[in-house]
């Protein structure tokens, strides 16, 4: 170790997310936390590997990052290479049906992580033995809610079929369009569930803000610090998952950009990239590498948005901002509760979309000139993911960048993760079972999906190692 | 003499007229028999050897025999199932076949007889070979990485298009697909209205523009 006055902690696998993730904490030699660092491992390689690839096989081709939001990466390339076949603006059709993929994504995914990943936090407690607290000892002690969870995915998933042709890894999405309509058929089974999934995405909502709002003083310092957010905007200041310009907020609300174009993010964005994680580091460029990190996600989307455009998430956003007064809200564990606000968002405007006759078009496709650069971006469940390609004159990729979600979130996993265990390691250099639980509550607020954050190899099930001031492995704990 | 040939197949009577092979009898008395590299349109190959069937006892390839009066043809058995399966395994580690995102996919002969065959992974170890990839053509994709050397478009230039654009260089292991020109499929007379751009049983040789343009589950392999 290059610090001679430090120790370290590592804390690996961490559970309940999707994919692998280590922790090491670094102590002085009071014992107290002076570091934290949430390491990504895995190592997948997408940015490169895609060159030499024809344009048109990228949607189809990066979605294979994941298996939990592939829709995002299918869609945020299909944005960019639109821009590649010199499309602006789709047919409505095409548009409408893309959206509706994207809120059956967005449902989908918002519904498997409250119900099957972090709900055992919040109906059990952080304390709760691990060995009750996971998705059967909801099963067992919240049957119904857990049959709730399995459906809402279940729709979520049947409207991405609908869409995209199959449920994880369609091909629906097509430079400058769509390949299909929805026929009256596919509506119809849907509106006849609809009742139900308002119902039950209403309950879950209540759970999340009762949970936040009974536990508030508990909460509000746990894993929480300030932090900018950042997010896609639409025009008029309204939440908007699927398109809009930039907005960046800092910790009170005062806006840092705003109705950014994202095709020139690189303008506003920089990615730095540090040796013990694979995971790079973006910041905002006008703030500095310092301060510059930011969140996205559930929680700076609602931060970020003047309103929600649909009657019953509107209603909603403003309970929740009324427990900030206003301001923007920085409590980590929020997340959820701003979660669930959304997955009541996808499914109002799940509705909207079945209701419009567009869907039903058969204006599918359409091509421009053809360009040799684009950008794409979309509001992916866990937040803004970024697609940018460069090709060649034979239709070849020749560059590529993804800034995905979780990796805009990554200086935030660091600070959660530093936040609990300076809380739980205070002069006394040992994991405990507490510390586990806690680490583990706070990364997975954030929905991280660290198999497509990286750029990555490899597998990471949560061990955390302790480490003294001169590089000895104080304590090492591994949860499976 | 009769204008009719009489044989079996699996202890099935077949009627074949004059000339046609066992597999033109067969596909006119509706018995399949597994094939890769034959096109009715196309002179046949015979170089999958997918269609080997066993006559009176020795092995032939059912797309070049002829069909001969009391031939006994066995088609439908476990053993040659095996062979097929076998055949269609080393297909798939020649070359960098990537169903999860070809354009293909759904689509494709070779994806579709491994259905057939019941293959839902390989059996040999993969070769991972070093194949080219040709974009230059405004209106072609040749991608040889998906290519299983059926001749195809070598017959079809050849035969139906009289351009003779594709054919095969090297041998064994290292036999491949070339163009005629020094450069690329751009350099050559190739055009998309080619038969020998229609006939690619695989995601080797593609029209730029449709690629997935068919909803995932209508395409044609998938309807059979």
């Amino acid at each position: 170790m290059s610090n001679s006055q430090t120790k370290r902690v590592v804390i690996e696998p961490v559970t309940r997310v999707e994919g692998h993730g280590k922790v090491s904490l670094l102590l002085d030699e009071n014992n107290k936390v002076k570091q934290a660092r949430f390491h990504v491992v895995e190592f997948r390689g997408f940015e490169r590997f895609i060159q030499g690839r024809p344009y048109w096989e990228v949607p189809v081709l990066v979605q294979r990052l994941c298996g939990i939001c592939p829709v995002s990466h299918h869609l945020a390339a299909a944005k960019a290479m639109d821009k590649i076949v010199g499309v602006d603006k789709l047919t409505p059709t095409a548009e409408k049906m893309r959206r509706l993929m994207h809120y059956g994504q967005m449902f989908q995914s918002h519904a498997l992580h409250f119900f099957h990943l972090c709900s055992p936090d919040l109906l059990f407690g952080f304390e709760a033995d691990p060995a009750i607290r996971n998705i059967i000892g909801v099963a067992v002690k919240y049957p119904d809610l857990a049959v709730q969870g399995v459906m809402m995915r279940k729709f979520g998933q049947e409207i991405i079929k609908a869409t995209a042709g199959k449920k994880i890894h369609g091909t629906g999405a097509i430079p400058g369009g769509i390949n299909k309509n929805l026929s009256i058929e596919e509506r119809d089974a849907f509106l006849k569930d609809i009742k139900q999934m308002y119902d039950w995405s209403k309950s879950a909502l209540k759970i999340a803000k009762d949970y936040t709002v009974q536990n508030l003083e508990k909460l509000k310092p746990f894993a929480s610090f300030d932090s900018s957010h950042l997010s896609l905007i639409r025009e008029d200041g309204a939440m908007d998952l699927y398109h809009g310009n930039l907005r960046a907020i800092d910790s009170t609300g005062k806006k840092i950009f705003d109705q950014v174009d994202y095709s020139k993010y690189l303008d506003y964005i920089v990615e730095e990239v540090k040796p013990w994680s694979y995971m790079k580091f973006p910041f905002i460029k006008q703030v500095g590498p310092k301060d510059g990190w930011y969140r996205v996600g559930p929680l700076a989307r609602l931060n970020t948005c003047d309103f929600i455009d649909t009657p019953l998430a509107e209603e909603a956003r403003k309970e929740f901002m009324a427990v900030t007064n206003g301001k923007p809200n920085n409590i980590t564990m929020a997340y959820h509760w701003a979660r669930m606000i959304e997955l009541l968002h996808s499914i109002e405007k799940i509705n909207d979309l079945l209701n419009d006759k567009d869907l039903q078009g058969t204006d599918l496709v359409i091509k421009g000139q053809k360009r040799y650069e684009g950008v794409g971006l979309i509001e992916a469940p866990r937040g803004t993911l970024f697609h940018h390609y460069k090709i060649n004159e034979n239709d070849q990729i020749t560059m590529a960048n993804l800034i995905v979600s979780t990796t805009n979130n990554n200086e935030a996993f660091n600070r959660s993760v530093q936040k609990v265990a300076a809380d739980h390691i205070d002069g006394v250099p040992k994991i405990t079972e507490g510390l586990l639980n806690h680490i583990e509550v706070a990364i997975r607020a954030y929905d991280p999906c660290l198999s497509c954050a990286t750029h990555a190899m490899g597998k990471m099930p949560l061990k955390v190692t302790l480490y003294d001031y001169q590089g000895n492995i104080v304590d090492s704990k591994t949860k499976e | 003499m009769s204008d009719q040939i009489t044989f079996t197949i699996d202890g099935v009577e077949v009627k074949a007229k004059p000339g046609q092979t066992i597999m033109q009898a067969a596909d006119d008395a509706g018995i399949y028999i597994p094939r890769l590299c034959y096109h009715p349109e196309l002179t046949a190959h015979g170089s999958c050897r997918v269609c080997t069937v066993i006559v009176n006892g020795k092995p032939q390839t059912a797309c070049t025999q002829p069909a001969a009066e009391g031939m006994i043809v066995e088609n439908d058995t476990p053993e040659l199932l095996e062979h097929r399966r076998n055949l269609v395994d080393m297909l798939f580690v020649e070359g960098n076949h990537l169903c999860m995102f070809c354009e293909r996919s759904g689509n494709c002969e070779l994806q579709a007889m491994a259905y057939r065959l019941g293959i839902l992974a390989p059996k040999y170890p993969y070769f991972y070979p070093d194949k080219p990839v040709d974009s230059t053509h405004k209106d072609i994709f040749l991608e040889l990485n998906r290519c299983i050397l059926c001749g195809r478009c070598v017959n079809a230039s050849k035969d139906v298009d009289g351009k003779g654009v594709f054919d095969f260089v090297g041998r064994s292991i290292d036999k491949k697909i070339a163009v005629n020109s020094d450069k690329n499929l751009k350099d050559t007379t190739m055009a998309v209205t080619d038969k020998a751009a229609q006939v690619c049983p695989v995601g080797s040789i593609n029209k730029k523009g449709t690629a997935f343009k068919i909803p995932y589950g209508s395409d044609i392999e998938h309807k059979k």
